[in-house]
């Protein structure tokens, strides 16, 4: 097990290095620092001491790959992309344009993204299994077709409509809940609800579909028919047999989720003005912030990878045809 | 006059020959016949498709491009042509679908020197037109285009079927065809219907309102279409060579190649997608914005930028398909079918052409016409972010994002909203809708269930 | 006559799918203590019976007519609720694919345990403890510890006896076995029927057989039923049914179930493939690092031969190893050691020393016939374009489109099927049908040897003659040599010259069909042939 688990974090590791490659190629390589330099400071009237001041401000005035003039093994250590590795690898961010220290920020902001992410993850797959399971039951009734129609029309509006149809009738005409906000503890409740209605309902007509064709795969199965030829109910068969089996394929998509509720959703956040780490993605992605979407996109990547050692993980616990092996 | 080819016209005329070609070729095959003819034996099935097409011919006329130099326009489509009587006028600010007045009080000077907040008429609409003579005009077109369409298309039917007009009439007109004909016909009268009574009434009225700065909603809307069915078609032509080469290669050649196709796939992968995309969006705007030189107009540079996003999204949404396709040859070169082509010595490119590939059509195709809605919404969300389409660029996603601080205004202006969520909801169900049909009968897995 | 009491009774059962029927009205009983055998070929409408009977038919599927009584209760007009009360209470079931049939993720004993909870309320304890005591009976190792033990961590054998311990928990009066022992290797066989017989003694136990096999009838049933096409066209006692069949389906159904012994001259022809301490070993890689840490021993050191014209038959239990045997021959896997070699016009060639290019012209010399027809065939070509396939990539035959079409039309009917059926699909064939198209696509590049593997076990009795017999005819025709792999042991006196059987990787005995069959030297051969039934155990050596 343990074993198992070292060989995974290995895995990691030339994925790490695979991201920040292709991060690094984004934004030097594409697009070079002395095009940064030369957006930040305004296309027109620049000179080159003034982009050369600029790389030196941001500390990228190194050569890319390979450092001609340093001594010995810093020809290739005493380089833009090993600085920047480094520093990624031990979460330093830098700073962001305005000057503030994006790790701070990025801490400070993961917990409002969580308050809303969280419940929304949690309600919307117990909902989803739970309607998806009910359908089942009804399978092949007037029930199962339309809902079946509800979801397919609820997939094809978009979420963005959601949250403003949704702003617009609770809080606009009905004043049920503030409009967007943000407070920390339970005195923030009344800001959370409504995004998390929203962001479950918004998931429900394809969380619902994909569900029931999880579960209608696995009812048609060998032993599902030896459960029923036991006596057991089609309640005791559906709970005690399908759920449990069709749970392991909802592992692989549920778990390895889980860690990248921390980075937030993006529209949510920036129509709710919740100060998490969506909005402050948006913010930067508007202002143009290289280093703090640099920073994201390898904090999001690193998340990812936790979350898939953790699905492998939750598999060697919960298939005990994979435990033993 | 001339024809000016932008990159993104290029690609989707080709893409429509391809898929010409290949319907041509697959259609050989009896059994391909055969699926095709169980999928759209579903009304369900026939209606979208039908409002697809409908969707895809205007994204067409769109992508028809000329240019005008003698009045001096600039860039326009054959689309632009149709609706130049929207295209070219601009009210002042916002109007309420048929309105005859601006939406808002304005200050102004009346003939006495008093002062007073007056609703200023519109400029460019006809209020003497007569609502019910104009709609009686235009339905009566409407009638006019689909009786002809209707009749060319029973002719055809009745040719290849070899029976008399008459018969075939009837037969559609009692069901007994294999295809429901019937609701096809429907499907196109109400369609014609309400596009001729929208396009006749467009000369007298803004029957979806004018936006901020007085464009009328539905030129913005049919406008958009092309970009949002773009999209959603071309990311798949970027998406899919990547994911049927790889999958593919990675399934039957096992060992190194798997490894490093797998790592390749799961460290994309590990990026969230949206903030990829982001990211390469803005290295993208960065670049232009400093080589200002590559671009003649702002169309081409536009449409530059909807190719790019359309290459990161192709570049970002190839994973899932390779993955699936991956495991699925994996499971088909195990079958003994391949081991027997492997006991006649047939080569491995001959294998994959005909016993792999042939196999996992099912597969690709379901992504596909899967992805497709998928990418329209993407699309909304992109723009929303501002990592989607240029800003200057019809879009419903551009048009979203104008209207949000609409809703919050006193009176409520809701149009924009209105017409950008109908337009893209059609869209996007039908898609939704086919892809379901598609599945059912294409996947064997969801046949025994 | 003393009359026996009655536990089920059927009466004129209809079953239909649409307006088709599947069932046409019919009707048997099952009495107390008894042994009643359902016996059909595919198709025949057995299983469907014995799902009708527990109520559990697949959806599309409707009861169009007729009366199931379990004693005097009838089932058909119980609701669904109180037929969950009869499911594995009163009438319990066991299917065919032990493999499949138990939940994956929920301990084997649990699974027992859950019948004893839903239909007797027992405490979790007082049910564990009755399914040790049935883990026991059913002789289960060590069922104190087997309780928490998942399936796949079970044998088949294993599982089909958890299987038999569910049906049994609540001491129900019938027992409806769906081919129990169909999925399982003949030794294991042998054994879950005995517990089978032994447990009706026992408890007085009435269990509905339903099975394809003759041989597990005359091991089994009091008495008989014989199905075909939805219908019951005979029903006898065993002795009578056995000595005096009456119909003549089922006494075709008799004759194919045993083909005819006819032990074979063995004339010296000179070898045509030599193989010689054949090794193909599969690394097994664990750990940190994935090392190599043993090997799966697939086949490890065969030797034997193949004469010109002649058929070796290998026969082997599931996991012994032939089938890969016959891989390697083909060079579908990479032997580890030893040597294949085949004599070609007269040179002699070590196969394992080639290269794919190198074993390109020994391609149309070897080729081979599969286990499932319906795999074999690529679903998305024709008939005509499968059989070209060979010709064209080997360059055997005409090299012009229209004289492979004649070749191909000489072919088709040369197996028994019409010309113009290379035009069809293959889903459009029945299995044996297929399984002709498999044997025309391989002759099609006149090959020397044809590796046949398990080419009729997915086949019926009928069927399984018909294709034996050309299989035969196109030997004798073209002197061809076949290596036959198969695990059934009825039919090798009917095609093989000689015989080597197989364990774990080894032969352990190999000789002429006549001498291995009467004489057995090695133990495992003797258990082997011991474990057959009766019937086939008569005409093996009878």
């Amino acid at each position: 097990m343990l074993a198992y688990i070292i060989r995974r974090l290995l895995f990691a590791v030339p994925i790490l290095i695979g991201v920040n490659l292709i991060t690094f190629a984004l934004f030097f390589m594409v697009n070079t620092p002395e095009d940064m330099a030369r957006a930040q400071l305004g296309a027109k009237q620049t000179t080159p001491e003034m982009i050369a001041a600029w790389k030196a401000d941001h500390g990228y005035d190194k050569p890319l790959f390979f450092n001609g003039e340093a001594p010995g093994l810093s020809k290739i250590s005493d380089t833009l992309f090993v600085e920047e590795s480094l520093k990624l690898f031990v979460f330093d961010f830098g700073q962001s344009d305005s000057g503030r220290q994006i790790s701070a920020d990025i801490y400070e902001r993961m917990w409002p993204s969580l308050q809303i992410a969280l419940p929304t993850f949690v309600i919307a797959l117990v909902t989803n299994i739970a309607l998806a399971l009910l359908i089942v039951l009804f399978r092949g009734s007037v029930l199962d077709t339309a809902s079946m129609m509800v979801a397919v029309a609820i997939m094809s509006v978009s979420g963005l409509f959601y949250i403003i149809a949704g702003q617009l009738l609770f809080s606009k005409i009905w004043h049920w809940v503030p409009i967007s906000g943000y407070e920390g503890g339970w005195d923030g409740l009344k800001f959370v609800v409504l995004p998390v209605v929203i962001g479950v309902f918004a998931g429900l007509g394809s969380g619902v579909r994909w569900y029931r064709s999880l579960f209608l795969e696995e009812i048609n199965k060998d032993y599902v028919r030896t459960a029923r030829a036991k006596g057991l109910s089609e309640i005791k068969v559906l709970f005690g047999h399908v759920l449990q089996n069709g749970l392991l394929p909802i592992l692989t998509g549920v778990v390895v989720v889980i860690p990248t509720l921390f980075m937030g959703s993006l529209i949510m956040e920036s129509f709710f003005g919740i100060p998490g780490l969506g909005s402050y993605t948006i913010d930067a992605i508007n202002a143009q912030d290289f280093a703090i979407v640099k920073a994201m996109v390898f904090l999001g990547s690193v998340l990812y990878i936790v979350g898939l050692i953790l699905t492998d993980i939750s598999y060697t616990y919960f298939d005990p045809r994979v435990r033993l092996q | 006059m001339s024809l000016t080819l932008l990159w993104t016209d290029g690609l989707i005329w080709g893409l429509i020959a391809a898929l010409a070609a290949w319907g041509r070729i697959v259609s050989r095959s009896v059994q391909v016949r055969r699926q095709w003819m169980q999928v759209f034996e579903s009304k369900v099935a026939m209606v979208s498709a039908i409002v697809l097409l409908f969707y895809v011919l205007l994204a067409l006329l769109d992508s028809i491009h000329f240019t005008q130099q003698e009045a001096g326009q600039g860039l326009q489509s054959v689309l632009d042509a149709l609706l130049a009587h929207l295209a070219t006028v601009q009210e002042r600010t916002y109007s309420a679908p048929f309105a005859l007045t601006e939406y808002n009080r304005t200050l102004q000077t009346l003939e006495d020197g008093t002062v007073a907040m007056l609703y200023q008429p519109l400029q460019h609409i006809n209020p003497a037109a007569s609502m019910l003579w104009e709609s009686g005009k235009a339905l009566l077109a409407g009638l006019l285009i689909f009786t002809l369409a209707t009749a060319v298309h029973l002719l055809w039917r009745s040719r290849v079927n070899d029976v008399s007009f008459v018969a075939q009439a009837r037969a559609v007109w009692q069901g007994r065809t294999q295809l429901p004909w019937k609701t096809a016909y429907l499907t196109v009268l109400l369609l014609l219907l309400a596009m001729s009574w929208l396009y006749q009434l467009s000369f007298s009225y803004h029957v979806l309102g004018t936006d901020k700065v007085g464009g009328d909603v539905l030129y913005e809307s049919l406008k958009s279409i092309r970009t949002g069915v773009l999209i959603g078609v071309l990311t798949t032509l970027v998406m899919l060579p990547v994911a049927l080469l790889l999958g593919i290669a990675a399934g039957l050649f096992k060992g190194w190649v798997d490894d490093v196709i797998q790592y390749l796939y799961t460290t994309l992968n590990s990026i969230p997608g949206v903030l990829l995309i982001a990211a390469a969006v803005l290295v993208m705007q960065v670049m232009i914005g400093n080589h200002p030189e590559w671009f003649s107009s702002t169309e081409e540079r536009a449409d530059m930028r909807l190719l790019f996003l359309v290459l990161i999204l192709g570049m970002t949404s190839w994973t899932g398909l390779c993955r699936l396709l991956r495991a699925e040859t994996l499971k088909i070169s195990q079958i003994e079918f391949v081991t027997a082509a492997r006991a006649f010595g047939v080569s491995r490119f001959t294998i994959i052409g005909r016993h792999i590939l042939p196999n996992v059509m099912h597969i690709v195709l379901i992504a596909v016409v899967l992805d497709f809605s998928g990418l329209v919404l993407a699309e909304a969300v992109l723009s929303y972010v501002g990592v989607g389409v240029d800003p200057t660029m019809h879009s419903w996603g551009n048009m979203i994002n104008q209207a949000r601080l609409e809703m919050a205004r006193e009176p409520m202006v809701w149009w924009s909203l209105f017409a950008a969520f109908i337009f893209m909801f059609c869209l996007v169900l039908a898609a939704n809708l086919f892809s379901d049909r598609v599945q059912r009968v294409l996947d064997p897995r969801s046949q025994t269930s | 006559m003393q009359v026996i009491p009655q536990v089920l009774q059927v009466e004129n059962l209809q079953i239909q799918v649409g307006e088709t029927p599947l069932l046409k009205g019919i009707s048997f009983e099952v009495r107390k203590g008894e042994i009643f055998a359902l016996v059909g070929e595919s198709g025949s409408g057995k299983s469907l019976t014995s799902l009708a009977i527990m109520r559990l038919l697949p959806e599309a599927l409707r009861i169009s007519g007729g009366r199931i009584n379990l004693h005097e209760q009838s089932l058909l007009t119980l609701t669904e609720q109180q037929m969950q009360a009869v499911r594995g209470k009163q009438v319990a079931m066991i299917f065919q694919e032990p493999m499949t049939s138990l939940n994956p993720v929920m301990k084997v004993g649990d699974q027992v345990a859950e019948v004893l909870r839903v239909h007797l309320r027992l405490s979790s304890k007082a049910a564990r403890a009755k399914v040790v005591a049935l883990f026991e009976e059913v002789g289960i190792p060590d069922a104190a510890n087997r309780y928490d033990w998942y399936p796949h961590q079970l044998s088949g054998g294993q599982k089909q006896r958890v299987m038999i311990a569910m049906a049994l928990a609540c001491e129900p009066e019938l027992l409806i076995a769906d081919e129990p022992t169909t999925a399982l290797d003949v030794t294991i066989q042998a054994q879950v029927l005995q517990l089978l017989k032994q447990i009706r003694e026992q408890r007085g136990l009435s269990i509905l057989f339903i099975t394809h096999d003759m041989g597990v009838v005359h091991e089994m049933a009091d008495r008989v039923a014989v199905m075909r096409q939805g219908e019951i066209v005979e029903q006898a006692d065993k002795a009578h049914f056995f000595s005096h069949p009456q119909h003549p389906y089922t006494q075709k159904l008799l004759a194919d179930a045993v083909p005819e012994r006819r032990y074979r001259q063995i004339e010296e022809t000179a070898a045509l493939l030599e193989v010689n301490d054949l090794k193909v070993h599969f690394p097994i890689k664990k750990g940190l690092f994935q090392r190599t840490v043993g090997y799966v021993k697939a086949v490890d050191g065969v030797t034997l031969e193949i004469p010109r014209g002649q058929t070796l038959a290998l026969v082997g239990e599931s996991g012994s190893g032939k089938s890969t045997i016959g891989q390697a021959i083909l060079k579908l896997v990479n032997a580890t050691g030893g040597k294949v070699s085949y004599r070609a016009d007269g040179v002699e060639v070590d196969l394992t020393r080639l290269n794919e290019k190198q074993m390109r012209p020994l391609r149309r010399k070897v080729q081979v016939i599969f286990q499932d027809p319906f795999s074999a065939l690529n679903p998305r070509m024709t008939i005509g374009e499968i059989i070209r396939e060979g010709m064209t990539s080997l360059k055997v035959g005409p090299k012009d489109r229209a004289g492979q079409d004649g070749r191909i039309e000489e072919l088709l009917m040369q197996v028994g099927l019409l010309p113009e059926h290379k035009y069809r699909y293959p889903h459009e064939f029945s299995g044996g049908q297929r399984q002709r198209i498999g044997i025309a696509r391989a002759l099609a590049v006149e090959p020397e040897l044809i590796i046949c593997d398990e080419p009729t076990s997915a086949l019926d009795v009928s069927v399984r003659a018909q294709v034996l017999a050309l299989l035969e005819s196109l030997q004798q025709q073209y002197q061809m040599s076949y290596l036959f792999i198969t695990h059934d042991l009825s039919i090798i006196p009917a095609i093989a010259h000689r015989v080597a059987v197989m364990q774990k990787g080894r032969i352990v005995e190999q000789g002429a069909v006549e001498a291995i069959m009467r004489r057995p030297q090695h133990p495992y051969t003797q258990q082997l042939l011991a474990s057959a039934p009766q019937l086939v155990r008569d005409a093996l050596a009878g």
